[in-house]
């Protein structure tokens, strides 16, 4: 027995607003503890958060975690743990960002190759927990964390050896080559200048990263390949009842690989935004993390596209506004344990909203039958 | 004959204990490789003192947190938040260890990882929330509290410190070494140093084993001497009492366990929060043994980590104790001698080899043929180079789980409930 949709999708926004409430009590209680005003924070926050050029830095911010936040969530759709989306998008985009520099081919195609070079680094690093588990048991979430550090160390070594660039005297940064400029991402600006957004005069020096548009069709087509393909079909039926789903035909063995591969694959996109639109060129201080936080904005967004878009929305912006904080001497670490709660108090809210709706369907069945069974006593 | 094989195949899975001789067996085999590697290529520091006694060190705090998580999981709850309550200890071990020395920073390390532990067990044993979920938010969550809390109580001290770090910690946890093996003192007289005397000479595996003895006897930290009785103390209180039959039978089927009397969500609390208070003992020692300071990142995934020693452990504290040693050592040996990292590629190439035959003495052939495929390319990597490169030498310990468990998990039994949500009242 289903509810009627006004009262299921305000069950489905009660988890975050209440986890949203809970983490600004907590960090209000954690300011005032410290000495500074949770006020003062929140509404410098606001205000800050919602300039133009804050938008735009929150927007760019957000791609990476989305695009991490999908990954996770292909595994979590069959209950498969990818927590290993950090190693894959750091061993991506240092063997892309070599590959890109070392071609020269005219622009779309450059940044397709480049594209590609990432998706096929992530899918063939993501693979081989999928390998260890269906092969020799290894559970994913051990090998990933594993693999993570061995990607680390693995991509170091080959920024500091073969895909080193020659340093200028007296520049001592560890860098691949540059990608020339048939590699790089157009930004959005012009799109914005159109939409009658004046980026020049209101936001100087902000550019909106052109890559929103390529998390976006991944959202679109995460959408697709997992409610409307006989794929997804299987990649659910999995997660939700192995049992069934084996006896039904579904290889358990090829599923694993085939969503480990895919996860690593979009996995490998992560680091491209930044990579094309930013440095186009991949040094020793690449950001890092963004695999880590990508699970929490899964989460967060219960493994749906939009709403991993709004948590990684939310998240990138918190990130941003805070910034603000440090100027008026409250610490902006403040955000980080926001989050932490956020994450802790959604995932609890989820589980109890879970059994409220179960406890109403059931309600709401018997309610049903009741009344059927009366009609039925009514008519004899 | 295969039949054979089989049976008792499937015997050694159904218990895959390991008794004490064979850890002595193994321990000395393992020792006369070494022994017999060190030799041949002079890499002195494979089997030194100071190798032995920095890895005792090293896979102290992974073992704390692996013994830890055997708590956990006994009782069915997975705790990949370990990591977050590590970082806790870290964090809670300088501010005690700073505010009032180091044996409080103890006890506050101990308790905020309880703390962390507890925030796991709400979530996982209370709202039946997803135990990988959970884990995963708490670790995002603890270092979250680790960086803030460094902010307020270090930023602006006049002591040093900041955000990413703590002040020196004042005074040591003391150190002890055992009369007469290891040259302790005995009433204020100094006793001979038995072990030393051996390790001084260059005799075949008899000063190796010596190296490898006196790390355990002598400059030991009292913290060290607490993991060391920890281990058997682990395995007395979940299989010899009553509180670790409940424990563990929650573990293995917490339907049935209820149904006897056992409180269920109250041994699942126990056995996560014990588990967390561990895991920032290990954060503690981390802090007050190693560094005598909190850095941001200081556990630097060693509670992942002990996890796979939990693991290769096979959910027992000797296993675990072996687990954690383990990456103990490959870590202590990239920081003594580089020349002995390459001579470990040798070390598991030979070792690889011998497992190769005995899967072929058990007729198993494509053990055999990936094992000796292993053995080769080890090999083949030892005498076609000169040094490991510095970032390989740095996932050694990942490197080594990822194959460990690659070869070992077919014998492996977790509890069988372990990572399931209960509900109390739940029928099966």
């Amino acid at each position: 027995m289903t509810l009627s949709w006004p009262k299921r999708f305000g069950l489905l926004l009660l988890g975050p607003v209440l986890a949203i409430a809970f983490s600004v009590a907590i960090s209000s209680i954690a300011l005032s503890a410290s000495g500074n005003s949770p006020t003062l924070a929140f509404t410098q926050m606001y205000h800050f958060g919602t300039r133009l050029d804050s938008v735009i830095s929150m927007l760019n911010r957000s791609i990476p975690l989305y695009i991490s936040a999908l990954a996770v969530a292909i595994g979590f759709k069959m209950n498969l743990f990818n927590i290993g989306v950090e190693g894959q998008y750091r061993l991506a985009a240092v063997v892309a960002a070599a590959a890109g520099a070392a071609v020269d081919l005219p622009a779309p195609i450059h940044v397709l190759f480049i594209v590609l070079v990432a998706v096929f680094v992530g899918g063939c690093w993501g693979a081989i927990p999928g390998v260890l588990k269906v092969t020799r048991g290894v559970h994913e979430v051990i090998s990933t964390i594993m693999l993570n550090t061995i990607a680390t160390g693995i991509a170091a070594y080959l920024l500091a050896t073969h895909f080193r660039a020659k340093n200028a005297p007296g520049d001592l940064v560890i860098k691949t080559k540059d990608i020339p400029k048939s590699g790089w991402f157009p930004n959005l600006n012009k799109i914005l200048d159109k939409l009658g957004i004046d980026v020049v005069t209101r936001a100087p020096g902000s550019e909106l990263a052109g890559f929103l548009f390529v998390a976006l069709l991944l959202g679109a087509g995460f959408y697709l390949l997992v409610w409307r393909t006989r794929f997804g079909f299987d990649l659910r039926a999995s997660g939700v009842n192995p049992g069934a789903a084996r006896a039904s035909g579904v290889d358990p063995k090829r599923m694993v690989v085939q969503t480990m591969t895919i996860s690593g694959g979009i996995a490998g996109l992560v680091g491209i935004s930044q990579l094309l639109g930013v440095f186009h060129r991949y040094t020793i201080d690449f950001p890092t993390g963004y695999g880590f936080t990508g699970i929490g904005v899964a989460l967060l967004g219960r493994n749906h596209p939009v709403g991993m878009a709004l948590g990684a929305m939310l998240f990138a912006f918190m990130d941003r506004s805070a910034q603000i904080l440090d100027l008026n001497g409250i610490p902006k670490e403040i955000v980080v344990i926001m989050q932490g709660v956020i994450l802790l108090s959604v995932v609890i809210a989820y589980e109890v909203v879970h059994r409220l709706t179960e406890i109403a369907e059931l309600r709401a069945a018997a309610a049903q039958t009741a009344a059927a069974h009366a009609g039925a006593q009514v008519a004899a | 004959m295969a039949v054979a094989v089989e049976h008792r195949q499937k015997i050694a899975a159904a218990s895959p204990r390991s008794r004490p001789r064979d850890l002595v067996l193994f321990v000395a085999g393992a020792m006369l490789l070494l022994s017999a590697v060190r030799a041949w290529t002079g890499a002195d520091d494979l089997t030194s003192f100071g190798t032995f006694s920095a890895a005792l060190r090293l896979a102290v705090p992974i073992g704390f947190a692996g013994l830890g998580a055997i708590y956990a999981e006994r009782c069915g709850v997975v705790n990949i938040g370990i990591e977050g309550m590590m970082i806790l200890g870290t964090w809670f071990g300088a501010w005690g260890g700073v505010q009032y020395g180091p044996w409080w920073g103890v006890v506050l390390g101990i308790a905020g990882g309880a703390l962390g532990g507890l925030v796991h067990a709400i979530a996982t044993v209370q709202f039946g929330v997803n135990h990988i979920v959970s884990g995963v938010a708490i670790n995002i969550l603890g270092a979250g509290v680790a960086r803030f809390m460094s902010v307020i109580a270090w930023a602006d001290s006049t002591v040093g410190g900041g955000a990413t770090q703590s002040p020196r910690v004042q005074g040591d946890i003391p150190h002890v070494s055992l009369p007469f093996l290891g040259g302790g003192t005995l009433f204020g007289w100094h006793s001979p140093d038995a072990l030393g005397w051996f390790t001084r000479h260059d005799w075949f595996f008899v000063s190796d084993i010596a190296g490898f003895l006196r790390a355990f006897c002598a400059d030991v930290s009292w913290l060290t001497v607490m993991f060391l009785a920890l281990i058997p103390i682990t395995w007395w209180v979940l299989w010899r009492t009553k509180f670790g039959l409940e424990l563990r039978s929650t573990g293995e089927s917490p339907a049935a366990a209820e149904s006897l009397g056992v409180p269920v969500y109250r041994m699942k609390y126990a056995g996560v929060v014990l588990s967390g208070a561990l895991a920032g003992l290990g954060g503690a020692f981390l802090v007050l043994e190693a560094a005598n300071i909190y850095r941001e990142g200081q556990t630097n995934g060693r509670g992942f980590i002990a996890l796979a020693a939990l693991i290769f452990g096979n959910w027992r504290p000797v296993g675990v104790a072996l687990g954690s040693a383990l990456f103990g050592f490959s870590d202590a040996l990239q920081l003594r001698q580089e020349s002995a990292v390459h001579a470990l590629l040798l070390f598991v190439a030979l070792g690889a080899l011998l497992f190769a035959l005995r899967a072929l003495y058990q007729r198993r052939w494509k053990v055999a043929g990936v094992l000796g495929g292993f053995a080769f390319a080890f090999w083949l990597y030892y005498v076609t180079t000169d040094q490991v490169p510095v970032q390989f030498v740095f996932f050694t310990p990942h490197l080594t789980t990822l194959l460990v468990l690659s070869f070992a998990t077919q014998r492996l039994r977790m509890p069988a409930a372990d990572g399931l949500v209960y509900r109390k009242g739940q029928v099966q």
